[in-house]
């Protein structure tokens, strides 16, 4: 932009303030408010192709948009919906997922920069002041509301007559009772059904991964099994629920590395089947560490000893997982002695 | 433009199309006067006045894209067989809410791009809740005549906490299903009452097959509406308050100064609203988030490693991991203080940050309205609490994240989380401590530069050898603006004997007021802004520094 193109009253020299303006402080009273500072004029209100520049620059920015939203209705109509591209560094993504964000994405923040560019460099930024009125009302208006009210309030006479307003007050404060009632039967009591699981007297410990029954001797030393009780199938209407319940996790030690003598009496030639559910919150546990027999919950990171009852040794759980009793039947598979001898999961109020 | 080129009198023909148009509608809903107010109303320019629009529009694009969603989403627990075309789950039992899910996916054009969006933008409404709600606290935005309108935006900070929970419980997947295992677990430790409620909640044992249903109508319906609802009075009583601004030449408390709605609000909040779809929809289009399929449809006996729930919600998350285990056993019962403490608190530090406005103002007794905006510097012991509060909100948030800090950085979980319940207690403290430490420093040095003027970096050498450094007086506009804002003076405790002698009793609430007000405003919890006087003694002898 050279100087001749500028209209001679638009030049710093002719202009009231110097840009950038400085103001001395005042001597009397240095801290004052010096009111609002003189307008500075952009390059776009003194230059008319500054603002044509300015004008262009919006329009390309719609244009860009509108040819953005072709191209999503073409990415829309000629990319299959399982073709994936690689696209450096994401990796392999879907490329009509990717096309059509992009094309989405810009047409949108095209239309959007359109348009704050326009009213940063086009429109007027002259700052303008408005005065501010009390929220609160005035002295007169307050006086009006009150009489109103108090007037109202007569005329309904319920300052007077107290029968209806106690009676009033009670019908309104009984009817949503009838709200309430009709929230109960959103579900069963609780009753005893967290004390109980399917596990019985007799039921065979069913691998989840292979649906067989086992044996004691499908139990290695160091590995970690998953067992759910006979007769429970993946179809059943009420798998998940009791499911939550049952998940069991089997594990094998050596007899003598098993500290606790509760568990010694309730395992089967050292293996020996804790719930998988956390007492925690509820999380099935999934991590085992063979080495020290510990057992981790990959959601709250509570820890467990399996040679030792299943203590907690870290973590927020409360306490030790239940443990299943079991033995061999004739045929010689695992079956489970009994129920678990308390609930499993999250403790509750009514656990005890 | 045209019809403003367009004002030739109207004698001769009808009026514009449009003036046709406004006079219709004004005669049946009196536009015109709601337009007077309103058409050039002025709004104050500032980039952390933008934060709220964010919030504004990202959840304005929540809706919409959630509406679409809606069109092809069942929320049924029903199992059916996967037969779609990602095929590493063909054939796996899932519920239909998931099998939809995976419609949306893989088999609806755009649909995971929408879901994208849908995820994204709602992490992007909690984020950007959570920092116009910290812009708002440190610049005592929240002052009268204003708390309402804070309580309005907390609660929807909350609600939204609480949509986007049973948002991403709905597909179904193992990762939002343990999620909801953990809720349902922390709802049964509630002391009398927790089993029931979880039992109603749940339509009997969990997972039942209700809650998909019953988070759906929650997350599309009853909470969507009641935010809609705070939505618009949050706006209504922006409007009605006119926006704060920050103290500047020109600025007072009663006037507001600015940029008209029409046009130029209105461009670039317009134009706001495209530029934030616009960045979600590019991050959608090229960030994958849940992906449910890798996770697999929800088995309460199955779990992944890393097991994270949405951010907002990763405070709570904290809580529970890091509380010890406390249980205690009586009668028969079981309190499960270790779930049930994290509960509390959770609502406790939430709670603290609403109450807090009406905290300050029994502090202050102050009932004058307040639209100039404080810098944080200018109010320390408010800048310091909001920092602790903050602290607490982050280290929860560690906490939450407690494995993947350990599996990221090669620490030890039990290390990681003892240091987050140390410094849950102590991180606080010493954040309250630094931080007013650090807005003191900055007021003497405001206090220094009103004084003394700016430092130019200058060092000049005088005849006689002595070097000075050459500061540069400021001008009234930066003197005004650095001592614009009110010091409060500490309260005292009134006269103990009244005229006649006779004692009074001084009442504990009026003690505790007095003592936190000197905590505010005492001696050495503000630097006294620097008076008139003083400037004058110093820039009166020029050149002695």
């Amino acid at each position: 932009m050279s100087s001749q193109d500028i209209p001679e009253e638009n030049l710093p020299a002719a202009q009231d303030h110097p840009h950038g303006s400085v103001s001395v402080a005042d001597e009397e009273t240095p801290f004052a408010d010096p009111g609002m500072p003189p307008h500075e004029h952009r390059a776009q209100d003194i230059d008319e192709r500054a603002a044509k520049r300015s004008e262009r620059a919006v329009a390309l920015l719609f244009t860009i948009s509108m040819l953005a939203t072709l191209g999503f209705i073409a990415s829309y109509v000629t990319i299959p919906h399982d073709k994936s591209i690689f696209v450096f560094p994401i990796g392999h993504i879907s490329a009509l997922n990717f096309a059509l964000g992009l094309t989405l994405g810009v047409a949108l923040f095209c239309i959007g920069a359109g348009a704050v560019h326009w009213a940063r460099t086009l429109m007027s930024d002259v700052e303008m002041v408005a005065e501010r009125h009390p929220i609160a009302a005035d002295p007169a208006t307050r006086a009006q509301v009150f009489e109103d009210f108090h007037q109202g309030a007569a005329e309904s006479g319920i300052g007077r007559r107290k029968l209806i307003r106690n009676t009033m007050f009670g019908a309104l404060a009984l009817v949503p009772l009838s709200g309430v009632m009709l929230l109960r039967d959103l579900g069963p009591l609780p009753h005893s059904s967290l004390r109980h699981t399917l596990w019985a007297k007799g039921k065979l410990l069913v691998n989840v991964n292979t649906n067989e029954p086992l044996r004691p001797e499908d139990v290695a030393v160091g590995s970690l099994t998953f067992a759910k009780p006979e007769g429970l199938e993946e179809t059943d209407e009420d798998f998940q629920n009791e499911i939550a319940k049952a998940a069991l996790m089997i594990v094998r030690l050596l007899p003598e590395d098993i500290k606790d003598k509760q568990e010694l009496a309730w395992s089967h030639e050292g293996i020996v089947a804790f719930s998988k559910i956390c007492t925690h919150v509820g999380c099935p546990i999934s991590l085992y560490e063979q080495q020290t027999h510990h057992v981790l919950c990959p959601c709250h990171q509570s820890t467990f000893d399996l040679s030792d009852g299943a203590r907690v040794i870290f973590g927020p759980a409360g306490h030790a997982l239940p443990q299943l009793r079991i033995g061999v039947n004739d045929e010689g598979y695992l079956e489970a002695l009994g129920d678990f001898a308390e609930p499993v999961g999250p403790a509750f109020w009514e656990r005890g | 433009m045209s019809t403003e080129a367009n004002e030739a009198p109207r004698s001769r023909g009808k009026a514009p199309a449009g003036e046709r148009v406004a006079d219709w509608a004004d005669g049946r809903l009196g536009i015109y006067s709601l337009a007077k107010a309103n058409m050039r109303k002025v709004f104050p320019d500032h980039w952390s006045f933008m934060l709220g629009e964010v919030c504004l529009y990202s959840f304005l694009i929540i809706i919409l894209t959630g509406v679409y969603l809606t069109l092809f989403f069942h929320p049924s627990m029903n199992e059916v067989e996967y037969h779609g075309s990602y095929v590493p789950l063909q054939g796996q039992l899932m519920s239909e809410a998931f099998n939809s899910t995976l419609h949306i996916s893989f088999d609806v054009r755009g649909g995971l791009l929408i879901r994208q969006i849908h995820h994204w933008a709602a992490l992007i409404f909690l984020a950007g809740m959570f920092v116009h709600m910290m812009r708002v606290f440190f610049t005592g935005a929240f002052r009268k005549p204003r708390e309402v309108n804070w309580l309005f935006g907390f609660l929807l900070f909350v609600l939204g906490m609480f949509t986007g929970f049973t948002g991403y419980s709905l597909p179904d997947d193992l990762l939002s299903g343990t999620g909801v295992r953990f809720t349902e677990g922390a709802i049964l430790s509630m002391p009398i009452v927790g089993t029931y409620i979880s039992f109603f909640l749940f339509g009997g044992q969990f997972p039942g097959h209700d809650f998909v249903a019953r988070f759906y109508s929650i997350h599309i319906l009853l909470l969507p509406g009641i935010m809609l609802g705070l939505v618009v009075a949050h706006l209504i009583l922006v409007f009605y308050h006119k926006h704060t601004q920050f103290a500047g030449p020109g600025k007072k408390e009663t006037n507001v100064v600015g940029m008209p709605l029409l046009p130029v609000y209105m461009a670039k909040a317009g134009g706001f609203f495209f530029l934030v779809f616009g960045v979600i929809a590019v991050i959608a289009a090229i960030t994958q988030i849940n992906p449910i399929w890798a996770m697999g449809p929800y088995r309460p006996d199955q779990v992944s490693t890393g097991a994270q729930p949405d951010w907002y919600m990763g405070f709570a998350e904290g809580l529970v991991r890091y509380m010890p285990g406390w249980e205690v056993n009586f009668w028969g019962h079981t309190l499960v203080l270790g779930v049930f403490i994290p509960l509390v608190l959770f609502g406790v530090v939430l709670m603290a940050i609403a109450v807090y406005p009406f905290i300050e103002s029994w502090v202050t007794g102050d009932k004058r309205e307040h639209h100039i905006l404080d810098r944080p510097r200018n109010a320390p012991t408010r800048t310091a609490f909001g920092v602790a509060w903050v602290t607490v909100y982050m280290i929860g948030l560690v906490g939450g994240g407690n494995d993947l800090w350990a599996t990221h950085f090669h620490l030890s979980i039990n290390q990681v989380t003892w240091f987050v319940r140390i410094f849950f207690f102590a991180g606080p403290v010493i954040a309250f401590i630094a931080t007013k430490r650090i807005c003191l420093g900055l007021q003497r040095r405001d206090k220094e530069k009103v004084l003394h003027g700016r430092e130019t970096g200058i060092i000049k050498r005088l005849p006689h050898g002595e070097f000075i450094e050459v500061h540069e007086p400021l001008s009234q506009e930066q003197l005004h603006t650095l001592t614009a804002h009110h010091q409060y003076e500490p309260a005292e405790i009134g006269p103990t004997v009244d005229e006649n002698g006779v004692e009074r009793k001084v009442k504990p609430t009026e003690r505790l007021r007095v003592k936190l007000s000197n905590a505010y405003y005492g001696k050495d919890n503000q630097i006294p802004k620097p008076t008139v006087d003083e400037y004058k003694e110093i820039t009166s002898g020029h050149g002695h520094h």
